[in-house]
């Protein structure tokens, strides 16, 4: 799976408060959160975010409250991938289990400027930077977590554990 | 062979292994798994799943704490869909409107217990370390997934060790430590890691004063907290279990990825600057900032020790600048309104409100306006915490909470003790 996209690039420890403030936390309507996504940090990117783009973040990416709606309002505004140098345990358990494809990379991360063009292959991990010409290498997902991922997320993997089918 | 971390020996317990690794996936099944306001939205996930029913009511709490008592009629809707969905299913343990704070709660009603696995669908779950338990924070479609399933996939975190010697000072207390913690080693010092204390200052603090410390490491990036239970914490649990346990411990030689060793003695009260947790300074920095309303409360320092403290402050006199106090439980409520604490409070200025988590998150109950300072007990500090970007807010100990509300400013409690 290839996805493409133009850089948001983020600092350190961006927490899930900022990402969606729990003033918003009374609908779960991913295109209602998204309408607010980042806005106490960024007004700008709720407004000129394009469907496919890449947000990039520093080290602890999603810190906070265990809150869903932040991978959530991040889909919700049509982001295609999350690339952070690492990312809190809650948020990258919850992007996965919700179907947002994150890689950790610290490089990548680091080197991306706001605006640059990423390619990003998530079969094969790798993350290309049209603007620098060079490819990384993200850190692995477990083989378990990757079943998550090839079910579509926990609840149809759930599905799939209790021999329901859809 | 090299020993066990304490996360080692109770994912593998709570798997029904006889060993695992750091670095091992295992199917886990919780001994005890919890929701609270966020149990409705939750449902919603479930339904999704195709699953029957709960698999397992009696090992499912839900807490109604996040919004209470409700203050909107669409929060007052979703309360009404999670008593209905308890009815329907049978769920074992509910907790209403003004018992309190789940982490609080849970721990109170001996429904988590040393060397059990809790998982909770909110990041302080980690709180439960105090009484020696592995407890951990998921998200929402885990937590359905959790009640269809009764199981769940956790990585067996590597393990930190932080050993504590010394005893705080008057007016410094647990809050202090996790705080210079957080101020020392950053926000995702501990990330993804199992943080283990130890050390001669453990048993030195009250067991109100030890579940500070675990749930103040959700800031931390931990993944699970952990004291040891001592005599006084099997003791309180004992008055309490509803079902027979057994305590794990480390081993000596133990593996652990990260050893940190802080001396607390000469520590003073610190305190977080806006924006961060782990933005910390010592108070002699940032004493004298005005700030125009101090909170009391929360699963971080809600409990009879903290309100005791703000009275032992505030005794004589008046607040300058609105105090709002929550105890952090119905059982905390009651024996501070037993014990005088709650009157010497009142006297002083406060306003009381009802057991649950107030304005920590921003819902109600003491939202500031913006550019308005506030001093809190809390646990997050982040840019619109509390409702508003603008509102900058500051984290202390109760002490401290309570000597500002007083001064109306930043202020040192140790100025106001005889």
């Amino acid at each position: 799976m290839k996805l493409e996209g133009k850089v948001w690039k983020y600092g350190d420890n961006i927490d899930t408060d900022v990402i969606i403030p729990a003033r918003y936390l009374v609908t779960t309507d991913p295109k209602v959160l998204a309408a607010h996504c980042m806005e106490d940090l960024d007004e700008s990117f709720a407004q000129n975010v394009q469907p496919g783009d890449i947000m990039v973040g520093g080290a602890n990416f999603g810190c906070g409250s265990s809150r869903e709606h932040a991978p959530i309002s991040i889909k919700g505004a049509g982001v295609s991938c999350i690339v952070a140098e690492s990312f809190a345990r809650i948020f990258f358990r919850n992007a996965i289990n919700i179907g947002l494809p994150i890689l950790e990379s610290a490089e990548a991360a680091r080197d991306a400027q706001p605006g640059d063009s990423l390619s990003v292959d998530l079969t094969a991990g790798t993350i290309t930077n049209a603007r620098t010409g060079k490819t990384y290498q993200a850190r692995p997902f477990p083989p378990f977590v990757l079943q998550i991922i090839e079910a579509g997320g926990l609840v149809p993997y759930t599905r799939h554990t209790l021999g329901i089918e859809i | 062979m090299a020993g066990r971390t304490f996360a080692e020996k109770a994912l593998a317990r709570a798997a029904g292994l006889p060993d695992a690794r750091a670095g091992d996936i295992l199917d886990v099944t919780p001994d005890l798994v919890f929701s609270h306001d966020n149990s409705a939205a939750i449902r919603r996930i479930f339904a999704q799943t195709g699953a029957p029913g709960v698999r397992f009511p009696d090992r499912v709490a839900i807490t109604l704490d996040h919004a209470v008592p409700a203050p909107t009629t669409r929060h007052a809707e979703n309360h009404a869909a999670i008593r209905e969905w308890v009815r329907a299913q049978g769920i074992a343990h509910f907790f209403e409107v003004g018992r309190g704070i789940c982490h609080q709660v849970i721990g109170e009603e001996g429904l988590a217990l040393p060397g059990e696995t809790i998982l909770g669908a909110d990041s302080h779950t980690t709180h439960f370390g105090w009484l020696g338990a592995f407890g951990a924070g998921v998200g929402r479609s885990e937590m359905a997934a959790l009640w269809a399933t009764g199981e769940l996939w956790l990585r067996v975190p590597e393990a930190m060790r932080i050993t504590l010697s010394g005893v705080p000072a008057p007016g410094v207390t647990a809050k202090d430590i996790s705080l210079r913690i957080l101020g020392d080693l950053r926000a995702d010092g501990g990330l993804y890691r199992s943080v283990e204390f130890a050390g001669d200052t453990l048993g030195a603090l009250s067991l109100d004063a030890r579940a500070t410390l675990p749930n103040m490491m959700a800031e931390f990036g931990a993944k699970n907290a952990y004291l040891p239970p001592d005599r006084a914490v099997l003791d309180y649990v004992d008055a309490r279990a509803r079902r027979p346990y057994t305590p794990l411990y480390p081993d000596d030689d133990a593996e652990y990825a990260v050893e940190v060793a802080l001396d607390v003695a000469a520590l003073e009260p610190q305190i977080a600057l806006p924006g961060s947790p782990a933005n910390v300074v010592p108070l002699s920095e940032v004493a004298g900032q005005p700030v125009q309303q101090a909170f009391l409360g929360t699963c971080t320092n809600g409990r009879l020790e903290d309100l005791r403290a703000a009275a032992d402050v505030l005794r004589g006199r008046r607040v300058r600048v609105r105090l709002i106090v929550i105890p952090a439980s119905a059982a905390v409520f009651e024996a501070a309104a037993t014990d005088g604490t709650l009157a010497a409070l009142v006297a002083a200025g406060a306003a009381i409100g009802t057991p649950g988590c107030g304005p920590c998150m921003g819902n109600h109950l003491g939202i500031p306006a913006p550019d308005e300072a506030t001093i809190s007990s809390a646990n997050r500090n982040f840019r619109g915490r509390m409702g508003t970007p603008d509102a900058p807010i500051y984290l202390a100990n109760p002490w401290v909470v309570a000597a500002s509300a007083a001064a109306g400013q930043i202020a040192d409690p140790r100025e106001f003790l005889p």
